[in-house]
């Protein structure tokens, strides 16, 4: 069998590529996971019985087991190696947390379950919000979003609910910056909003005088990411939270680069009225191949009116509870069906508890050290976007490659044959060739010295023979993939013949 | 330093990256940030070592009783089912479960051939053209679902049956109030008779309380009136019912989590949304697409991302990037494992277990089990103590579902019961015991 070894610089071995589950199945061979119940079938009027053919495939487990074990390899991850996405916080997902969250006590739990036999899961939901609050300068949160845009959307029909209470239902209208991640308008839009977006000044802070002047009296608030997509800090992050204010619109923190701010400085006390907290970034939980995540809201006291049902509140006897709409009249609603990503949220507050206090101020500071550090060490080869001082993560342009006859998509891909994932490319959409590179604080020193390396390799090959990274990837599973083809005539499932 | 155990940087490390960067402390970076704000104590309390946290969450979890501990019968969009061995085992691979959005695709074939392979299986088990690779849960689904109808008929009327699990129906109605779209909530049985100007109808088959409907009567409806049929489903029924695709279903919307994934207290879970092709290009959230490489190589890509917020911003079809992705990849596993063998094993066992039961509850006085029409692994238990059962039965170690009067209104009082393949005899036993020891010690209401 190939093996692939993605660690610094060294892919040995391609992987052979796995046929699919419908080439490998024959009618017949199915395990043995459950059977009986044919009486079942006379229970079932043929009115309402399957008709249709069920064309699932029929594998053995062995198969099932090395079908899956080898599309496994074939996949880059944090547990192989080095995955610098910007904005994606991509360090370690420590094992422990997934042990903990397969306890029975917790896996084993039914949502509908009264809350006297789910005291603990009850109590844990408690303890996460109240560090959360803590963690963010915010003074009540809620759970139950499921990733960071569900946040800023359940964010939204808060700001909208807000306002309504004030008898002022006009404000329709909410400002984002030009370097706003695409959930940002997204969610302001299924909130029913228009969006404004607003220009980013020549040292990557948001315009303040572009901003003055789209505020408004119909303004439902501003969406602001902080340390922004650049990775740099708001300069004037009070003046541009105080002018929303002043104009009667509320501050949305989108808590993507929350990292950065672990133990440097709380949202809630930089003018933000709330905040989430993408916890498979910031703390740690696995991205899941896309997901779940989870986006606990974390709001100041003027909007816990208005925070989704069920709310978990311990009661005077040091009992835990879920409270409902008939509780909390003003409250949104409910944003999914249950009270949050529990098993995702189980492992932020393992970590939380793992690291404290000490751990999570380290955590923050080495994060900045190592984008600082990476930097330092490949600015030779490239030109930096935004000539500050980073935070957490730092935005190369590749326009200087461009014109040598390599462009960011390139870069990245050459990255691939030199052992690494690629950074974040073309985001955000106000760099020219974007690479956006964020190590975490997980990474040891060799390791960023050795994709430093790789990345001034890449430069020094550009610009004597630029065409030498067009082939780029040659020693990953597959060579580039054609994304127009997939969209020109979408093949979106297997179809027998 | 040396206070996060997941750090590798020893004191030389950051010496020698401090002085790269040209600075003797990490202060210096932060110049950025407001004085007064630097440095905030956060009040999260010292740190644990791996075995002190493991303890300290055993002791957390202890204090909750487990699904498995006794009889059972609680369900609805979450069920309690059997998962095979290598479901974790194989969906939980670092491979998969630390990899991100498969952004580039070149390294991560694994994750979309497996979400491709997700795509296949749920489309033949629904027998509808295109299923995403995954929304957050069925709830979200079911509001992704409406929303999408009101894009495709330019309508805002959206009609719910009352028999749709509540949850649902309260987050489609939390999810209405952005767009500020109209919800109407009538009996399935009226349903039929209410597409006027509307962008759907929702029907859930089988309903909150198992009962089977006739969707394509509804789908006919719709589509008479222009408006657009949804239908709520859950993944087991399709191996013995017909499914939505050969119903006139437009879009099916469904709680994946019965798939092999744990119940986790209410997530993470899956959100199934499917369509006709014809619709694919008003679908929310990722999808997984087939095309070739440079050398003409079969392989996987996310697709049709026009569609999507990190492209198109406020013009998306959602908001959604982050999904459940690996609940997807566990549902493959779980599909490729079970076959239609013991899927519909699975799936005709609760139906057995749950009339089996019902018609001994039946014969108790003063108690009704199910209605007059047929069902499917799950029923409403009525009794002269209504949804009060469900606390009496605790005493006793018995979990049976929510009350019913408090969230589906004109559906009476009482309490759902939902077998699966883990339904015991013994369960069966237990419950009928119980609840003939309370019904006997009162009088029998007039019915």
């Amino acid at each position: 069998m190939s093996r692939i070894r993605f660690e610094t610089g060294a892919v040995t071995e391609m992987p052979a590529l796995e046929p699919l589950l419908y080439e490998l199945q024959r009618p017949g061979r199915t395990g043995r996971h459950v059977r009986g119940g044919e009486e079942a079938d006379a229970l079932i009027p043929a009115a309402f019985a399957r008709v249709a053919p069920l064309p699932l495939p029929e594998l053995s487990e062995p198969q099932v087991v090395r079908h899956y074990t080898h599309l496994a390899q074939l996949n880059y991850s944090v547990d192989a190696g080095m995955y610098p996405l910007g904005s994606c916080t991509m360090k370690y997902n420590p094992k422990i947390n997934d042990r903990a969250a397969s306890l029975p006590g917790f896996a084993d739990i039914h949502p509908h379950q009264p809350d006297e036999t789910v005291q603990g899961a009850l109590r844990l939901f408690h303890e996460l919000q109240e560090l959360l609050a803590g963690i963010s300068g915010m003074d009540f949160v809620t759970l139950q979003p499921a990733a960071g845009a569900h946040a800023e959307f359940t964010a939204m029909l808060m700001f909208k609910a807000y306002h309504l209470a004030r008898g002022d239902p006009k404000r329709r209208r909410v400002i984002v910056p030009d370097s706003a991640h695409g959930t940002n308008p997204a969610s302001a839009a299924m909130c029913g909003f228009d969006v404004t977006t607003v220009r980013s000044d020549g040292r990557g802070n948001v315009d303040l005088d572009a901003l003055t002047a789209a505020l408004g009296d119909d303004v439902v608030g501003f969406m602001l990411t902080n340390p922004n997509t650049l990775g740099l800090f708001e300069e004037r992050v009070r003046e541009v939270c105080a002018a929303v204010h002043a104009a009667g619109g509320l501050v949305y923190g989108d808590g993507a680069n929350m990292n950065a701010l672990l133990g440097v400085a709380r949202p809630g006390d930089l003018g933000f009225d709330c905040v989430h907290i993408n916890v498979h970034k910031t703390f740690s939980t696995p991205h899941g191949a896309g997901g779940p995540g989870a986006g606990p809201l974390c709001v100041k006291r003027h909007l816990e009116p208005f925070l989704p049902v069920p709310r978990v509140i311990k009661d005077g006897a040091g009992t835990y509870r879920r409270e409902s709409l008939i509780e909390h009249p003003s409250s949104i609603g409910r944003v999914r069906s249950f009270g949050g990503n529990f098993g995702v949220l189980v492992r932020a507050y393992t970590y939380i508890r793992t690291l404290g206090e000490e751990g999570l101020v380290e955590t923050g500071r080495d994060a900045i050290l190592a984008a600082n550090y990476l930097l330092a060490l490949v600015r030779e080869g490239y030109d930096v976007a935004y000539e500050r001082t980073p935070m957490h993560e730092f935005v190369l342009t590749a326009a200087k490659q461009k014109t040598q006859g390599a462009n960011g998509l390139d870069i990245a891909k050459a990255l691939i044959d030199e052992g690494f994932h690629p950074p974040t490319v073309y985001f955000p959409l106000i760099v020219p060739e974007a690479l956006m590179i964020e190590p975490t604080e997980t990474e040891p020193k060799e390791t960023l010295d050795a994709f430093a390396a790789a990345l001034l390799r890449i430069a020094k090959r550009i610009e004597t023979d630029p065409k030498a990274v067009h082939d780029a990837p040659v020693k990953a599973p597959l060579r580039r993939l054609d994304e127009v083809a997939a969209g020109r005539k979408p093949v979106l499932r297997y179809r027998p013949g | 330093m040396g206070q996060n155990p997941y750090s590798p940087h020893t004191d030389a490390d950051r010496a020698a990256m401090l002085a790269r960067v040209g600075v003797t402390s990490v202060d210096e970076l932060l110049t950025a940030v407001p004085i007064d704000a630097r440095g905030p104590a956060m009040g999260v309390p010292p740190g644990l070592s791996e075995l002190e946290v493991q303890a300290h969450m055993e002791r957390i979890a202890a204090l909750d009783r487990t699904a498995g501990a006794g009889p059972f019968f609680i369900g609805g969009p979450v069920q309690r089912r059997y998962i095979p061995a290598a479901v974790p085992v194989l969906a939980l691979r670092g491979e998969f479960l630390t990899a991100y959005t498969p952004y580039q695709p070149e390294v991560s074939q694994g994750t979309l051939q497996a979400l491709w392979e997700y795509q296949s299986l749920v489309s033949e088990l629904l027998a509808m053209d295109v299923v995403n690779s995954s929304m957050y849960d069925g709830s979200t689904a079911v509001a992704e679902a409406a929303l999408m109808a009101v894009r495709l008929t330019g309508r805002r009327r959206v009609v719910v049956a009352n028999e749709v699990f509540s949850q649902f129906r309260q987050t489609l109605a939390t999810y209405a109030k952005g767009p500020e779209l109209e919800i109407v909530e009538v009996p399935t049985r009226e349903l039929a008779a209410s597409p006027t100007d509307a962008a759907c109808l929702i029907v859930q088959h089988p309903d909150a309380f198992g009962t089977l409907v006739g969707v394509r009567a509804i789908a006919d409806a719709a589509h008479a009136a222009g408006a657009l049929c949804v239908q709520v489903t859950e993944p087991h029924a399709n191996a013995l019912l017909e499914p939505p695709g050969a119903l006139g279903v437009d879009i099916a919307v469904g709680e994946g989590q019965p798939l092999g994934i744990p119940l986790s207290f209410g997530g993470p879970h899956l959100g199934i949304i499917a369509c006709r092709d014809a619709l694919v290009r008003q679908m929310p959230g990722r999808i997984v697409g087939q095309t070739v490489d440079a050398s003409g190589t079969r392989g996987f890509v996310n697709t049709l991302q026009t569609r999507e917020q990190h492209i198109r911003r406020e013009k998306a079809t959602s908001n959604i990037c982050t999904n459940e992705a690996i609940a997807a990849i566990t549902a493959s596993v779980y599909l490729s494992l079970m076959g239609p063998r013991s899927l519909r094993a699975a799936a005709r066992i609760g139906v057995a277990r749950a009339h089996a039961l019902a018609d001994r509850l039946a014969r108790l006085p003063g108690v009704s089990a199910g209605t007059e029409a047929p069902f499917f692994d799950r029923f409403a238990l009525r009794s002269p103590l209504g949804g009060g059962l469900r606390t009496a039965l605790l005493a006793d170690g018995i979990f049976v579902g929510e009350g019913i009067g408090r969230h589906y209104s004109g559906c009476g009082d009482g309490v759902t019961i939902q077998c699966t393949e883990l339904t015991t005899d013994a369960d069966i036993d237990a419950l009928v015991a119980a609840v003939e020891g309370m019904t006997a010690r009162r009088p029998v209401a007039a019915s």
